[in-house]
């Protein structure tokens, strides 16, 4: 049984199909890449799994519940994260605020010291800065904020989408070498990228987007071997 | 010593000013809309205490607590059937239909109420505190007004910095999505902004009838678009600026009325804000916000 699984998903805005029936899985454990070019549908489809959008048709269940109908609000108490596509910190508060605000549905404050340490242990960067405004930071260190955030309510999955978007590509290996190292230790993890190349480099599994429908899946070092793939999304 | 009794009853005023525009503020900072009326819910919470007081019989203190259950029971209502419908609407039909509601409360009252100015019997029983020699009298109504609104408003500053709900608030009021996705309910989070900014309504309507003792349908409307303005002044959205603001508005008014025309004064009050505009178009304490993109 999958810890995630999408079954004939179907996502309108207005009268246009922007997800056209997919079905895909999450295992526990697995790093799972979601790729494919602007506009295929990729962030619909996290914001549908989280409850920021409904969708038309199909299930959602996320260990063994039905999330399909429920709200935004009610999953994350489940157990899912999610780092919204342009990270969307919180500008006004600060570093430790937004962290803070990640922990929003924990109750035990030792807890949450913990999960905190945790996430300081991972970005030094965001404990140098923990009392200067999110709006301040750069987008590498808002992107790490995001996480950090995300990492705060201990979640079993953490959805990702696009965390590589406008960065130097320092940060753009430091930011995959942490989700690594969030993998690593026990986190599931739904990646969606435009950076097809860096993604299938630390995914298990990759199922490639076109225009709301999946046209291939697999494992991740064979999609990158695949003479379409290489083509179409690698550039080679 | 006029002047000082001039400024104190300008500091009373604009008291209640900050009382209602503590409510603009809020629900403008977490819901993004200008709730126009706020101003009527006021007058709402006016005609309860007096239906209360005078038809019942009740005591002052049991009168203003029903009022305000029922503002904030008319605001939560309000919000769920003519606001929240239009969530994902354009600001401008939100805008509308605010001015909707607060005609229809006005015609509501006129229906129920009649039009002929009602006498309002004052919710203070504080006495009068005479200064100087006689020469400064400060009213009851004066005293309570102002410290009611200097507890409510620091009252309020806590909550939000150390309630749960505060910080949901906080949250919600930069990016509804992502609040969602910190766990937090938005649409339970703005029905808590729009409760508490109508029982501060209803505090402010009893404090406004008690000082200006006369009740009629449209006794809401000119305090609520006075109290906008001390928002703005202020800076829309933030708590401070809105206490500032509207205590600044009732001191220019009245100051306005003692020396230089009473008839002006209104006019003066809507020239100031324009000049604090020009200059500052954020209001006093409003920040700039810099949206990264």
């Amino acid at each position: 049984m999958a810890m995630l699984e999408i079954k004939d998903l179907e996502v309108h805005y207005g009268v246009i199909k922007a997800i056209k029936g997919i079905s895909f899985e999450v295992n526990q454990g697995e790093v799972i890449a979601l790729i494919g070019a602007n506009g295929a549908g990729k962030t619909t489809i996290l914001h549908t799994i989280t409850g920021l959008i409904s969708s038309s048709a199909g299930k959602i269940t996320f260990e063994d519940n039905d999330i399909t109908k429920l709200p935004g609000h009610k999953i994350v108490y489940l157990g899912m994260a999610h780092v919204p596509e342009g990270r969307r910190v919180f500008s006004q508060l600060t570093v430790l605020q937004n962290l803070k605000m990640g922990a929003y549905t924990r109750k035990d404050k030792q807890e949450i010291e913990d999960t905190l340490k945790m996430v300081y242990e991972k970005f030094p960067r965001l404990e140098e800065r923990k009392n200067q405004t999110a709006g301040t930071l750069s987008g590498g260190e808002q992107q790490m904020l995001a996480m950090g955030r995300a990492l705060m309510s201990h979640p079993k999955i953490i959805l990702m989408d696009e965390p590589s978007m406008g960065l130097s590509p320092i940060f753009v290996e430091e930011i995959f070498n942490i989700i690594k190292e969030i993998s690593a230790s026990g986190t599931t993890v739904l990646l969606v990228e435009q950076n097809a190349k860096k993604a299938l480099s630390i995914a298990n599994r990759a199922y490639v987007l076109e225009t709301g429908k999946i046209v291939l899946e697999g494992d991740a070092k064979e999609l990158m071997n695949d003479e379409s793939v290489k083509k179409a999304y690698l550039g080679e | 010593m006029s002047f000082i009794s001039y400024l104190i009853n300008g500091i009373s005023l604009g008291s209640i000013y900050a009382l209602i525009a503590l409510g603009y503020t809020m629900v403008y900072g977490i819901a993004k809309m200008l709730n126009f009326a706020h101003g009527d819910i006021i007058m709402i919470g006016g005609f309860t205490l007096f239906v209360v007081m005078n038809t019942l019989g009740l005591p002052p203190l049991v009168a203003v607590l029903i009022a305000i259950a029922i503002c904030t029971a008319l605001g939560v209502i309000i919000e769920k059937v003519a606001y929240k419908p239009l969530r994902q609407a354009s600001p401008l039909a939100v805008l509308i239909t605010a001015i909707g509601v607060s005609y229809l409360l006005q015609n509501v009252a006129l229906l129920i109420f009649g039009a002929n100015t009602k006498l309002f019997t004052s919710v203070v029983t504080v006495p009068a505190i005479s200064l100087a020699e006689g020469q400064i009298n400060i009213s009851g109504e004066t005293t309570v007004t102002i410290i009611a609104s200097i507890i409510i408003m620091i009252g309020l500053m806590l909550f939000i910095k150390k309630s749960k709900a505060g910080q949901a608030m906080l949250a919600v009021s930069e990016d509804k999505g992502a609040a969602e996705l910190m766990g937090i309910n938005v649409n339970a989070t703005i029905t808590l902004t729009f409760a508490i900014g109508s029982a501060l309504a209803a505090i402010a309507g009893a404090l406004l009838c008690s000082a200006y003792p006369t009740l009629t349908p449209y006794t809401g409307a000119m305090p609520g678009i006075k109290a906008f303005v001390a928002a703005v002044f202020g800076g829309i959205g933030s708590i401070p600026g809105a206490f500032i603001g509207g205590i600044l508005l009732g001191i220019i008014e009245n100051l306005s009325k003692a020396y230089i025309s009473s008839q002006m004064a209104d006019a003066i009050v809507f020239a100031v804000l324009i000049v604090v505009l020009l200059v500052k178009p954020t209001g006093i304490l409003g920040k700039k916000i810099n949206e990264k993109v």
